[in-house]
């Protein structure tokens, strides 16, 4: 019934003879699904490009670093100074197995020269950090030269560096900076690999390319640092409520160190995880307004659409009396109706959604020709599901708009509809 | 065939109400050539309308081949139109976009018949008026006369109980108004129950009785000259 010569002829035939009419009318779902895609596209563009920058990061994560205490208690005063050490890294390890990685971390910056790293004749000032392996996975890196440290450098408290691509550029220039001695606060290091950051938008406490790893163990045997800890980075399993484990790791360091167990105020700390959701939830909220915006407009085009085919209804009354005279049934000539305002929503629609992503995709070749790396917009697309979701809703509302012209159509007598000149 | 009862049918515009139709009995049988006649006023198209079931009466009874037409939705009338009446109409009525040929086979459609068989049956019925090769062209490329022997073409193409002919010549000259009057003067003369209204004399003359209407009553029921003179 549906490729039905007549039926078709008569679409045909009926819009035709007022070309500029049914393009106007067209125009309007065709602009409607045109912007949807756009919006939609837009929308995904910048949300690919934020959630670009937690790439390759453990999203459920935090951090914590201790402060000063508040509170009082076991006969130390308030306002006493601390720090976490090897203890309570390995307490941890042992009493909460939702952590997936735990990576401590003591900071160059309690040095006294601060950050002076020399090789040869150059002597330049960058981040300096004692880490485990397991840091890799909290800042996400990867290796342009050598390899990464490993247990066994923790272990045998090996005296090796690794060393960011900045580092490497400023020392070392084109030479190969593996094997190489580096001299740090009166130590030398050996240089066992080049790193540089996976992601270039977010750093943890500075810059990544110019920063110096060193075996934790080593560095604080090296420097006289004693079992000290300065920040520790926990990543939970997936489905693990990483700030319950926080509470948790904080309850045994606490005990470790005589403070209060309601003193929350001894440490500072960051929550990836919550920064995280919040931002997931900033995008539904964006892609929900850019569904109910999209669908306004939608809804604007598709009034049209029922216009125009009310238009069109009054000007075929006569046809339509004559076919009723000769017997057409109300359902047919129903069906026509709702089969055109069909047809006419569906074919804009169409033609929108392919431009719509035509224009995407043209916008996504060319910021990939211009570096691909803006921090607003990366891959801008549609997907195929909601590209056919809305086409899904254009064909029900065309269903929509052509149902009220349809009743009008059948409403008039045929004798009346017959008169009508 | 056709029995009327007592038909009512008043026409309400405002508060005035205008009684168009004051009790109409009437009888034609199976094979009848009648004309209705009567001054503008008369109520005669409203009569055809009624026998057409396009539009309904307030009183009475209107029996089509032994049923009852009373109480018919649209679809019910629809369906009744398509296999009972054929329609010709004074301004031809045909649909402007399709061709001689698919304005005669369009009643078809509507009782399903496939596209092959109907316009094959479409081609045999235009050959009955004499337009086969006019077949592909359009309304708007055909004389009136053709146009409305395309009409007739497709009002017959159903095999109805009754053809009703609304001023069938009305826009036409007297040559081919009297062509259009032979054309139903055979298909009559093949069984078929024809029904007229018109308010020319000489047309009327050519039916074998005329129904004169008058202020919504039926004045007189004749036999034409013609028809005596023809066929007793």
């Amino acid at each position: 019934m549906l490729f039905d010569y007549d039926k078709w002829q008569e679409i045909v035939s009926a819009l035709k003879k007022n070309k500029l009419r049914t393009f106007l009318t067209v125009f309007g779902v065709f602009w409607g699904i045109f912007m949807l895609m756009m919006m939609i596209g837009a929308g995904n563009g910048l949300k690919n490009a934020v959630f670009d920058g937690f790439q390759n990061f453990a999203t459920n994560s935090g951090f914590m670093w201790a402060r000063r205490t508040t509170i009082p208690y076991k006969g130390y005063d308030r306002n006493r100074s601390w720090t976490f050490n090897t203890q309570d890294i390995i307490d941890i390890k042992k009493s909460i197995p939702e952590f997936q990685y735990i990576a401590p971390q003591i900071q160059g910056r309690a040095l006294e020269g601060g950050g002076r790293v020399t090789y040869g004749i150059k002597t330049e000032n960058f981040t300096i950090s004692g880490n485990y392996p397991d840091f890799k996975f909290i800042n996400p890196i990867k290796m342009t030269q050598g390899r990464f440290l490993n247990v066994r450098d923790l272990s045998e408290r090996r005296k090796v560096a690794f060393i960011g691509s900045r580092v490497k550029e400023l020392l070392f220039g084109e030479k190969n900076p593996i094997g190489e001695y580096i001299y740090i606060q009166g130590i030398y290091w050996q240089v066992a690999g080049v790193f540089e950051p996976e992601n270039k938008n977010i750093n943890f406490g500075g810059n990544t390319e110019e920063s110096v790893y060193l075996p934790l163990s080593s560095m604080q045997h090296a420097y006289n640092m004693g079992n000290d800890i300065h920040f520790i980075a926990l990543a939970a399993y997936p489905g693990e409520d990483v700030e319950k484990a926080i509470n948790k790791a904080k309850r045994i360091i606490s005990k470790n160190h005589h403070i209060a167990p309601e003193d929350d105020r001894a440490y500072g700390g960051f929550n990836l995880s919550k920064e995280f959701s919040k931002m997931s939830g900033l995008f539904t909220g964006i892609s929900l307004l850019t569904w109910i915006v999209g669908i306004g407009t939608l809804m604007a085009g598709v009034i049209s659409i029922s216009n125009i085919m009310l238009i069109i209804v009054k000007e075929r009354t006569k046809e339509i009396g004559i076919q009723r005279a000769i017997g057409a049934p109300p359902r047919i000539i129903i069906q026509q109706i709702i089969l055109e305002s069909v047809f006419l929503t569906t074919v804009a629609g169409y033609i929108g959604l392919t431009i719509g992503v035509g224009i995407l995709a043209l916008i996504n070749s060319a910021l990939e020709k211009a570096g691909g790396d803006s921090e607003f917009m990366k891959n801008p697309e549609v997907s195929f599901q909601v590209a056919i979701m809305s086409l899904i809703i254009l064909m029900i509302s065309g269903v929509i708009a052509g149902f009220l012209p349809a009743r009008r159509a059948v409403s008039i007598k045929p004798i009346d509809a017959l008169r009508d000149e | 065939m056709i029995e009327l009862k007592n038909i009512h049918k008043s026409y309400v515009t405002g508060n005035t109400e205008l009684h168009v139709l004051k009790g109409i009995d009437l009888e034609i049988k199976s094979g009848e050539f009648v004309s209705i006649m009567g001054s503008s006023g008369s109520g005669k198209s409203t009569l055809l309308n009624i026998l057409g079931i396009l539009d309904n009466y307030d009183h009475g009874e209107y029996i089509l081949d032994g049923k009852l037409m009373a109480n018919l939705n649209e679809t019910k009338a629809a369906y009744y139109r398509n296999q009972m009446l054929g329609f010709v109409f004074q301004s031809f009525n045909l649909i402007s976009f399709k061709n001689a040929m698919e304005n005669v086979a369009l009643p078809l459609y509507y009782q399903k018949v496939n596209r092959k068989k109907r316009n094959l049956m479409a081609m045999e019925y235009l050959d009955k008026v004499g337009l086969r090769e006019w077949a592909h062209h359009l309304p708007s490329e055909m004389s009136g006369g053709q146009k409305q022997r395309v009409a007739i073409a497709r009002s017959l193409i159903t095999n109805p109980k009754i053809i009703l002919a609304d001023e069938p010549t009305g826009a036409l000259d007297s040559v081919t108004s009297s062509e259009v009057m032979t054309i139903f003067e055979d298909i009559n003369r093949q069984g078929m129950t024809v029904i007229i209204v018109t308010h020319e004399h000489d047309i009327a003359e050519r039916t074998k009785k005329i129904v004169r209407l008058h202020d919504g009553n039926i004045k007189e029921i004749v036999s034409t000259r013609q028809h005596k003179l023809n066929y007793v």
